[in-house]
């Protein structure tokens, strides 16, 4: 048995070496490395672990971005997937999540054939979590968000998605998008073979006209989405902790302390 | 000239700094303290390519070159010596001479699974009494018609306790002395006659395991000689020229890891109301650390790459060895000093770098014979 699995990933600068301009409240990118996304490294690890168990598994990796993004692909290629394609072209740039979305949708039936799409939830530059859900309905595809584990039994698949307070048990059939989080797995490193395999390789860059998508639903003019204003936010205040020497004085005083913010009447 | 690393070598340094600071920084002090070898660690060493890095793909290697070799070992003793070392002599002493010199039966036997990581690998030349005097030998091989038979012992065998192969010179024709009598043999752990003796208790790089090894009637099989009979000098000699890359590159990350550690350091530790950062006199003497790291670096990759290109390099490593071991003892030695009373105690790592960083002045030829190498260069001619 194999599969073709489809990685979208995406390269992020590394939110650890970020600095926030304190006046202009943009993020200072310059001199900060960029990396692979941690989510879309766990969605990757997911594919090469079901790449371990079927050895002819097929694992594409697509990410858009501008033309140093390739280092990306190199990268996954390193950890061991088999091919790497870049969707850029400057009729993409400026892209918010919807119009992202379109352009791996369509990358994503150029392809053609697959049996199972993995990203990450969400990308740390960006934080929205859109992309992978709105590639799975623009291609009608099932899928499940928020993966913290994930086992295969042929074409039958059981996942569970965390929430805030537990999970989902869910099981569905391939093929299908699941969205993956830091808790699915351990990713693995680049391996040195992996990188003198890596870097000769051949990454194909598919722009507009490859993946032959209207000029319309990409792009920042075909963006809905505008961002005003990135900053920092105020940090939270120290907690309080309320000890009295009865339950009943500490609740009295939770309750004023309450009642002068007119958090409760 | 392009000084600037190939794509691979960055992609190679970018995941060996990751894998270290990840997978080796975290244990390096207990390892250090409870003098113990980390085998965890080896593993994951050969999972990931870490203990074939030049060796070729089609033996099992990692088919890279020896620049990125030389950063592996860098990027591993930046944060542990002693697992630099584990990779350095089991891949320059042991695949390395199995390579260049291994006919294609022992290379498909002992190469592949030593370039792979699954076998371990050592290498023994020093004896009692013959450690800068190579030749002395007085391990003895002779020749029993069906098999050799190996008599004598070596003495601070790095990998010694945890190696499966080892590169093993004895003295073969004592008439024929240094150069034509010694010859090289591949010997297994378990083969008869053949077990580990003492394990040194050192100064540093206490996680790597260094032993005696002892040969009594040890029976070696004809096909494990290595190279022809009277070769042995040579490959030996030849095998550290390349020994010395690994060395250099050990004391190499040695140095840049105390001086990473001492300018992050020196950014918070305040005295007088300021930061030691900001005092001029210490801000000069990392200048010239930064200085000496960088240059005994240049020297390693002209080595490295002189290896690659096939010319002749034994000087050229000397002269990397000599200097970056003596730049990681002067840079460690100030970096215990720049942290003060803290530096001196097991709770600061520059005390083991400190410790790690003086054998390499002394293993693999010692900064003397690093010297008698380039003189004999410089002379010769």
């Amino acid at each position: 048995m194999s599969f073709k699995i489809i990685v979208c990933a995406k390269q992020v600068p590394d939110t650890n070496e970020v600095k926030i301009d304190p006046i202009k409240n943009t993020l200072i990118r310059e001199g900060v490395p960029s990396i692979l996304n941690h989510d879309d490294a766990n969605a990757l690890e997911e594919a090469l672990k079901i790449k371990d168990r079927y050895k002819d598994t097929h694992i594409t990796v697509i990410t858009m971005g501008p033309p140093q993004a390739k280092d990306l692909l190199i990268e996954c290629l390193a950890m061991g997937a088999d091919e790497g394609i870049l969707v850029s072209d400057r009729a993409l740039g400026g892209s918010d999540t919807w119009a992202t979305s379109n352009a791996l949708a369509a990358a994503v039936k150029k392809i053609g054939e697959y049996d199972l799409i993995f990203a990450g939830r969400q990308a740390i530059d960006g934080d929205t979590a859109q992309v992978g859900p709105q590639l799975a309905e623009k291609l009608n595809l099932p899928q499940v968000t928020y993966v913290k584990e994930f086992a295969m039994d042929g074409k039958d698949i059981t996942v569970k998605r965390a929430l805030e307070d537990g999970y989902e048990l869910i099981k569905l059939k391939l093929p299908c998008v699941l969205t993956a989080i830091k808790e699915l797995n351990s990713p693995r490193y680049m391996s040195v073979g992996g990188i003198y395999d890596a870097v000769g390789k051949e990454i194909p860059v598919w722009g507009a006209k490859e993946l032959e998508i209207d000029l319309d639903t990409v792009g920042l003019e075909a963006s809905p989405t505008n961002v005003f204003r990135s900053f920092t936010p105020a940090p939270k205040g120290k907690g309080v902790i309320i000890e009295r020497d009865t339950v009943e004085e500490t609740a009295k005083v939770l309750l004023e302390m309450l009642q002068e913010k007119y958090i409760i009447a | 000239m392009n000084f600037q690393l190939t794509k691979e070598q960055e992609f190679v340094k970018k995941m060996v700094r990751k894998f270290a600071e990840t997978e080796v920084e975290p244990i390096a002090a207990d390892i250090d303290k409870e003098h113990r070898f980390p085998t965890e660690t080896v593993e994951k060493m050969a999972r990931y390519g870490l203990l074939g890095v030049p060796l070729p793909k089609e033996y099992g290697g990692a088919g890279g070159d020896n620049i990125s070799y030389a950063i592996t070992v860098e990027e591993l003793s930046r944060v542990c010596g002693s697992t630099g070392v584990i990779c350095s002599a089991h891949t320059s002493l042991c695949g390395w001479p199995l390579m260049a010199y291994g006919t294609e039966e022992q290379k498909r036997k002992y190469l592949v699974p030593v370039a792979k990581g699954e076998k371990l690998g050592a290498f023994g030349l020093t004896e009692p009494n013959a450690g800068t005097d190579a030749g002395g030998q007085q391990t003895r091989a002779v020749d029993k018609g069906d098999h050799w038979e190996l008599n004598g012992a070596k003495v601070f065998i790095t990998n010694g306790g945890y190696a499966d192969v080892f590169i093993v010179m004895a003295m073969t024709d004592k008439n024929k002395g240094t150069r034509g009598g010694i010859s090289s043999f591949i010997i297994e752990k378990g083969f008869p006659g053949f077990s580990i003796g003492k394990t040194e208790d050192k100064m540093g790089i206490c996680a790597s395991s260094t032993t005696e090894l002892v040969f009594q009637n040890c029976i070696v099989p004809k096909e494990n000689l290595l190279g022809q009979v009277g070769e042995g000098f040579k490959i030996a000699m030849s095998t550290l020229d390349g020994g010395r890359i690994g060395i250099a590159s050990q004391a190499l990350g040695i140095a840049q890891g105390a001086f990473d550690v001492t300018s992050e350091y020196m950014k918070s530790r305040k005295q007088f109301g300021k930061s030691l950062s900001k005092y001029q006199a210490l801000q000069f003497e990392m200048a010239e650390m930064r200085t000496r790291i960088e240059a005994a670096r240049l020297l390693i990759y002209n080595a490295a790459d002189m290896k690659d290109r096939h010319l002749k390099y034994g000087p050229y490593s000397a002269m990397a060895k000599l200097f970056a071991a003596e730049t990681a003892m002067h840079v460690t030695t100030k970096a215990v000093q720049f942290h003060g009373g803290y530096g001196y105690t097991k709770d600061y790592p520059v005390e083991r770098m400190m410790r790690d960083a003086k054998i390499t002045e002394i293993y693999e030829g010692t900064s003397e014979v690093q010297k008698m190498v380039i003189a004999a260069d410089v002379f010769s001619k």
